[in-house]
C-alpha cells in the first residue's frame, strides 16, 4: 500500500528539485488567456464612472445622454447615496465597443453635493488628541523596565498607504446563458468567488460557474466578486449579452485595495549587552474608509515589557484590503527600525544584536541559522561597519537586516485524482494559480506519488465546478493543495494496487509505483508497466478524492504552519542627491518541505522585488484639499524595474529540521522584511535614520540637512 | 477620448493649413506618447488631429554647413544612436538615453519632446494648467514635491518636462518653425520656451498653426554634458537635470552655459552660474561653486526644498563630466 507520508529525500524524483513551471511556455508565448483576453460571442464592453469627490452625496445620476448614444446597450446606476472616496464607482455603461463605452461613460451626468472630507493619515495630532481614550495593550511592567534599562532609545517611523497595483487589474467577463451565470474573473478565490455574487444578482450559487486559469497578481485584493463583479453580472442580465468589465488602472489604484499606513513613536529599553527589556509604541495610521488593525509591535521579538497604544484614522480613501502578509510589513518595519537604532545607540554590531535577541523569538535556532547564512551570502564580515560609512566621497554604503515570521498553514482543499484505463491521469481541484506555480506543484505531487513523469498528469484547476479548494490568501495554497492532491493520488494508487495485486500474485500492501512501473516492494522484478496495470481496470476509471483537513494533515506532517526568514540589504546612498540604490539583497527563508525549489526561489525573488519597490518608490499620494489621489497611474505610482533591484540572492532552508515538517506556505513571509532591511541599511550608510518609507531623495536630503551630514 | 477628425498630410504647407489658429481646436500628432494620453484623459479635446508622420522632410539627422540639423520627427532612439550626435553632443545622448524606455524612445520624437505638455499631476488630473481651485493654487498648498523652485511666483508652478530643452539651450541651438503658407522662422532655443500667462496658453512660443520642423545645433567644439538626478531607471523623470556647455581654452572655461531642467516652467538658463564659470579653471572646486551659483535665487515651495540641493549636485557633476 502506498503511504501518504512524504517520501524520504533519497526516494524523491521530483519533489524538491528545480522544476520549470509547466505553464511557463504558455505565458511566455501569450497562449495563456487572462480575464482580459476572454472574448465571448456578442460581448459588450463596460466602463465604470467614478466619483471625483472624496466625500459627497449623489443627488442624481442621469444616463439619458449615454443611452441615446448608438451602440449603448445597458447602464447601471448605484442606489447608494453617499460616496466616501474619490474613485468610488457610481455608475457604469455597457456598449458594443470599448470606444463607445468610453464615450458613453463621459455622457453620464452625476450630480453631487460635496461633503467635508479628510485624507490626511500621518499627522500625530490625530493620535495625541485621542490618546487618553485609547486602549493600551500592556504586558509586564513597562515603566519599571524603562527605569532599569541601561539605554532607552526613542524614534519615529512611518510607512505610508500603498496600493496592490496588480499588473492585471481587477475585473471579469460575465455571461448569463440559459439562466446560468458564467464568470471569468481575475480572482484568488475560484471556489468561493460567488459567495456574495449570487445574492447580489439573484442567481443561485449552484448556477454560477467561475473560471480563472491564469491571473496576474492579487496580493490579497482579489477574494470577492466586488462591486464590479455585481455590475458586470447585472449588465449581462439586463442586456442578455456577455459583458467585459476590467478596471482601468486609475480606478484600480483608487478603489481596489489599500495597504494601511502605520506611523509610530517607539521607545526601546535595553541592557548594556544588548538584551531587549521594554518596548513602548504609539501607533496611528489609516485603513481608508474601513477599520484599522494596528500592526504587531514589537514584531517577532517577544520583549517582556511592552505597551502598545494605537489609533486608526478614518479617511476618505479607498478601503483597506489584505496586502501580502497583512500588518506584518508595517509591524516589521517599525520594530526592526527601532531595534537597529537601539543597536546603534549601544554601539553594537547589528548582526550581533539580532543574534543576541533571537532567544526572544519562537524560532531562535532557525533565525540564528538564517542570519548566519544571509551574512555569509552578503559577505557581512568584510562589508560591515558601524553607523556612518567613513569612506570619503558622496556615495555611502551600508548593510541592514531584518527578520520576519508567518503562519502559512494549508487551507482546506479537495482534490479528485482519476486514473483511466489508458494510463492517463488527471487531477481536478477548484484551486487557482496566481502565477506562483500552484499548477506545477500539484503536477509534481501527483506525478511523484504515482511514480510517473510530470507530463503524465493533466492538472485541471481554476473552475468552481471542480472540488472546492481554499482561496489563495495567507500563504495557505501550497500546503492545502499539496496535501489534498497527495491524499487523492495515494488513494487512487491504492485502489489501483487492489485491482492488480492478484495479477502480480501478491497483496496490494506489497506494491509500490516507481518510475512508470508497479512492482513488488521486496521483489522489484515482479512488476508490470503503469500502462499494463491501468489496462486491467477494464472500463472503470478510478477516481478518488483527497480532502485536506488541516489539523489532521498537520499531525501526519503533510503540512505545517509557522516559518522564519532573515534578510540583509546592501545599499548605496548618494548623499548629494539622496538617491538610494540597492546593490544586493539576500534572503534566507524556510517553508518546510519544498515541493519545487525553482518556483519557491522565484516566490522569494518576487517578494524581494516587491519589497524593494515599497521601500524605495511606492506611496499613494493624496491631495488634501480635493481629496483626490494624484498618482493613480503607473507614472508616479512607481514600481521597481529590473535595473532598480540590484543583485538578489535567495537561500531556501531545506533538509533536516525543515523537510520533516511537511509543506508550509511561502507567499507572504519574504515580502515582510525588505522595507526594514533596506531602511536599516540606509541608516547604516548615512549614520542617521531616514524615518519614513519610501526612501526617496526628498526624505533622504531632508534628514541629511537636519543632521548636518550633507556633503 | 472624444472623436476627432484625423489628417496625415504629406507637406508642411498642407499641415499648417489644417491647423486652427486657436489652441485646442486642433492638435499636432508626432509619436503620440504624450498627446494620446492627453486625448484619452480629456485633457485636450481637439476637433482635428494633424499627424506629421507622412512629412518626410522633417525626419532624420544630417550635417548642414556648420550645424547638425535634427528633423523634428526624428525619434529619440535614432538621436541616441546617431554618430554625429554621439561625436559632438554627448549631452543630448544622455538626455535621450535617460528617457530609458524602449517604447518611448522608439516612437517619441525630438519635436514631441520639446513640445510635450507638463506632467504636473494636478494638470493631468484635470485641474487645469494652473491648478486653481476656489481661487487658490492647489499646487502651492498641496503636493508640490516635483514642482518649480525657480520662476514660481506666478500662476505656473509646473516644470517644463523636456530633457532636451536644457541641452539644446546650452548648446546654443536654433529652432526652425513652419507656419501658414509655408512661412518659416527661426528662434533661439532659449526663446522657444515660455511661461504661459493664461490657462489656454502653451509652454512654447509656437503659434497654434505653426510646426516645429528642425533643430540646428552649431558645431563649435563645445564641451558638453547632461547630468540627471534620477531614481527609478526606466520610465521615469529626472528630479533635476543640468546641461552644460563650454569651451576650454588654455585651461579655463569660456562661452559657458548652464541650463537646468525640471526646476521651472521653462528650461532654466542660470545666467549667474554661466557667468561664474567663464574664466575659471574647471576643477572640483569651481564645479561645486558653479553648482552653488546655479542654486542661487531658488524659492522652493512647501515640499520641494530638496531640489535646491539636487541642483547643486547636478550642475557640479555636469560640469565635471563635460570637462572630463
Ligand atoms: C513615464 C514617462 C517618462 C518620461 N520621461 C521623460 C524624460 O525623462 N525626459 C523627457 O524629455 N521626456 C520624458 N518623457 C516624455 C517623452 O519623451 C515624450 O512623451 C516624447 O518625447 C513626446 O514625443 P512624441 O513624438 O510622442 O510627442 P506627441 O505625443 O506626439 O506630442 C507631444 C506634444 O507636442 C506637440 N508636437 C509634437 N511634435 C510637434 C511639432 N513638430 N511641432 C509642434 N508641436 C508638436 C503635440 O501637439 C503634443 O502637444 C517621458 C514620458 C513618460 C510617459
Amino acid at each position: 500500500m502506498a503511504k501518504v507520508d512524504w517520501p524520504a529525500a533519497d526516494k524523491r524524483t521530483l519533489i524538491g528539485k528545480r522544476i520549470d513551471r509547466i505553464d511557463g511556455p504558455l505565458k511566455a508565448t501569450g497562449a495563456a488567456k487572462y480575464s482580459y483576453d476572454i472574448n465571448r460571442p456578442g460581448m459588450l464592453w463596460a466602463r465604470a464612472v467614478t466619483s471625483p469627490y472624496a466625500h459627497a452625496e449623489v443627488t442624481s445620476i442621469d444616463t439619458r445622454a449615454a443611452e441615446a448614444l448608438p451602440g449603448v446597450k445597458g447602464v447601471w446606476r448605484d442606489t447608494e447615496k453617499e460616496v466616501r472616496y474619490a474613485g468610488e464607482i457610481v455608475a457604469a455603461v455597457a456598449a458594443e465597443t470599448e470606444e463607445i463605452a468610453q464615450e458613453a461613460a463621459t455622457r453620464i451626468r452625476v450630480q453631487y453635493k460635496p461633503l467635508p472630507h479628510q485624507v490626511v493619515d500621518d499627522d500625530p495630532k490625530f493620535f495625541d488628541a485621542a490618546k487618553d481614550k485609547l486602549n493600551k495593550r500592556e504586558e509586564g511592567n513597562v515603566d519599571d523596565a524603562f527605569a532599569k534599562a541601561d539605554k532607552v532609545v526613542e524614534g519615529e517611523y512611518g510607512i505610508p498607504v500603498i496600493a496592490h497595483c496588480c499588473l492585471e487589474s481587477h475585473g471579469q467577463v460575465t455571461e448569463m446563458r440559459d439562466g446560468e451565470l458564467h464568470v471569468w474573473p481575475s480572482t484568488q478565490n475560484v471556489s468561493r468567488y460567488s459567495d456574495q455574487l449570487g445574492g447580489a444578482v439573484g442567481v443561485d450559487q449552484n448556477k454560477i460557474h467561475v473560471e480563472c486559469q491564469y491571473m496576474g497578481g492579487g496580493f490579497g485584493s482579489k477574494f470577492n466578486s466586488d462591486k464590479w463583479g455585481t455590475i458586470g453580472a447585472l449588465l449581462s442580465k439586463q442586456t442578455g449579452r456577455p459583458v467585459k468589465l476590467l478596471l482601468e488602472r486609475d480606478i484600480e489604484l483608487m478603489t481596489a485595495g489599500n495597504r494601511p499606513s502605520a506611523y509610530a513613536r517607539i521607545k526601546v529599553g535595553a541592557q548594556k549587552d544588548g538584551t531587549l527589556t521594554a518596548v513602548e509604541a504609539d501607533i496611528w495610521g489609516t485603513g481608508g474608509n474601513g477599520g484599522y488593525n494596528p500592526p504587531p509591535v514589537p514584531y517577532v521579538f517577544k520583549v517582556p515589557n511592552t505597551r502598545l497604544t494605537a489609533k486608526g484614522i478614518r479617511t476618505n480613501r479607498g478601503g483597506q484590503r489584505a496586502w501580502r502578509a497583512p500588518s506584518h510589513p508595517q509591524g516589521c518595519f517599525l520594530t526592526m527600525s527601532a531595534l537597529a537604532d537601539t543597536a546603534a545607540a549601544l554601539k553594537m554590531d547589528e548582526l550581533e544584536f539580532f543574534l543576541k535577541n533571537v532567544s526572544l523569538t519562537d524560532r531562535a535556532e532557525v533565525y540564528t541559522e538564517e542570519l548566519k547564512i544571509a551574512a555569509d551570502l552578503i559577505d557581512y564580515k568584510r562589508k560591515a561597519h558601524p553607523r556612518g560609512d567613513p569612506t570619503p566621497g558622496p556615495v555611502k554604503r551600508g548593510l541592514g537586516m531584518s527578520i520576519h515570521t508567518w503562519g502559512g498553514m494549508g487551507h482546506p482543499s479537495e482534490c479528485d485524482v482519476t486514473i483511466s484505463p489508458d494510463g492517463s491521469v488527471e487531477a481536478r481541484l477548484g484551486s487557482q494559480d496566481l502565477g506562483t506555480g500552484t499548477r506545477t506543484v500539484i503536477d509534481i505531487v501527483v506525478a511523484e506519488t504515482l511514480g510517473l513523469p510530470l507530463h503524465a498528469v493533466k492538472v485541471q484547476i481554476g473552475k468552481s465546478d471542480y472540488p472546492a479548494s481554499g482561496g489563495s490568501g495567507g500563504s495557505t495554497t501550497v500546503g492545502g493543495v499539496s496535501a489534498s492532491s497527495r491524499l487523492a493520488a495515494t488513494a487512487a494508487l491504492n485502489a489501483l494496487f487492489e485491482t492488480i495485486a492478484s495479477k502480480l500474485d501478491t497483496a496490494a500492501d506489497n506494491l509500490e509505483a516507481v518510475r512508470g512501473e508497479i512492482r513488488q516492494s521486496d521483489k522489484p522484478e515482479n512488476k508490470m508497466s503503469w500502462k499494463e496495470a491501468c489496462a486491467l481496470l477494464g472500463v472503470n476509471a478510478i477516481t478518488k478524492r483527497g480532502s485536506n483537513n488541516p489539523g489532521e494533515s498537520q499531525k501526519m506532517h503533510l503540512m505545517d504552519g509557522g516559518v522564519g526568514g532573515a534578510q540583509i540589504a546592501d545599499v548605496s546612498v548618494d548623499i548629494e542627491t539622496g538617491i538610494v540604490t540597492i546593490n544586493e539583497m539576500v534572503a534566507a527563508q524556510d517553508c518546510g518541505l519544498v515541493i519545487d525549489l525553482k518556483t519557491a526561489e522565484s516566490q522569494v525573488y518576487g517578494a524581494l522585488i516587491m519589497g524593494i519597490t515599497y521601500a524605495l518608490f511606492e506611496e499613494a499620494v493624496y491631495d488634501v484639499k480635493t481629496g483626490r489621489m494624484l498618482n493613480a497611474d503607473m507614472e508616479f505610482y512607481r514600481l521597481a524595474g529590473i535595473k532598480d533591484v540590484g543583485n538578489l540572492k535567495v537561500h531556501m532552508m531545506t533538509g533536516k529540521g525543515y523537510d520533516e515538517r511537511g509543506v508550509v506556505g511561502l507567499g507572504e513571509p519574504p515580502v515582510i522584511s525588505p522595507g526594514a532591511a533596506i531602511a536599516n541599511a540606509v541608516a547604516n550608510a548615512l549614520g542617521v535614520r531616514v524615518p519614513q518609507l519610501p526612501l526617496t531623495p526628498d526624505r533622504v536630503i531632508a534628514v541629511l540637512q537636519k543632521g548636518g551630514n550633507l556633503a | 477620448m472624444k472623436s476627432f477628425e484625423y489628417a496625415a498630410p504629406k507637406t508642411l504647407k498642407e499641415a499648417a493649413a489644417l491647423l486652427s489658429d486657436k489652441w485646442g481646436e486642433t492638435e499636432i500628432l508626432a509619436g503620440g506618447t504624450d498627446l494620446v494620453t492627453s486625448l484619452k484623459q480629456h485633457i485636450t479635446e481637439p476637433k482635428r488631429v494633424v499627424s506629421l508622420r507622412n512629412i518626410s522632410e522633417i525626419k532624420g539627422i544630417e550635417i548642414e554647413k556648420k550645424d547638425v540639423r535634427i528633423g523634428a520627427m526624428t525619434t529619440l532612439a535614432e538621436l541616441a544612436e546617431d554618430k554625429n550626435i554621439k561625436e559632438h553632443f554627448p549631452s543630448l545622448v544622455t538626455a535621450a538615453i535617460g528617457v530609458g524606455s524602449p517604447q518611448l524612445m522608439s516612437v517619441g520624437t525630438v519635436g514631441g519632446d520639446l513640445c510635450q505638455r507638463p506632467r504636473c499631476w494636478y494638470y493631468r488630473n484635470g485641474f487645469g494648467l494652473f491648478a486653481k481651485h476656489e481661487g487658490a493654487s492647489l499646487v502651492r498648498e498641496g503636493e508640490n514635491r516635483y514642482h518649480a523652485i525657480f520662476s514660481n511666483d506666478g500662476s505656473a508652478l509646473f516644470v517644463n518636462p523636456s530633457s532636451f530643452g536644457p541641452a539644446l539651450i546650452a548648446l546654443g541651438a536654433t529652432i526652425a518653425v513652419s507656419g501658414p503658407k509655408g512661412k518659416t522662422r527661426k528662434v533661439p532655443a532659449e526663446k522657444f520656451f515660455q511661461t504661459p500667462k493664461t490657462e489656454s496658453d502653451r509652454e512654447t512660443s509656437l503659434k497654434p498653426n505653426e510646426i516645429l520642423t528642425s533643430i540646428f545645433i552649431p558645431i563649435k567644439g563645445l564641451r558638453n554634458a547632461t547630468y540627471e538626478v534620477r531614481h527609478r531607471h526606466g520610465l521615469d523623470w529626472p528630479y533635476v537635470t543640468a546641461s552644460v556647455a563650454f569651451q576650454i581654452k588654455a585651461g579655463t572655461a569660456s562661452d559657458a552655459r548652464v541650463v537646468l531642467g525640471h526646476v521651472a516652467p521653462v528650461p532654466w538658463h542660470s545666467a549667474g552660474a554661466s557667468k561664474g564659470l567663464n574664466g575659471a579653471k574647471v576643477d572640483a572646486a569651481s564645479a561645486a561653486k558653479c553648482g552653488e551659483a546655479a542654486a542661487q535665487g531658488a524659492k522652493p515651495l512647501s515640499k520641494n526644498g530638496y531640489k535646491v540641493q539636487l541642483v547643486k549636485a547636478a550642475v557640479k557633476r555636469a560640469v565635471l563630466a563635460a570637462a572630463a
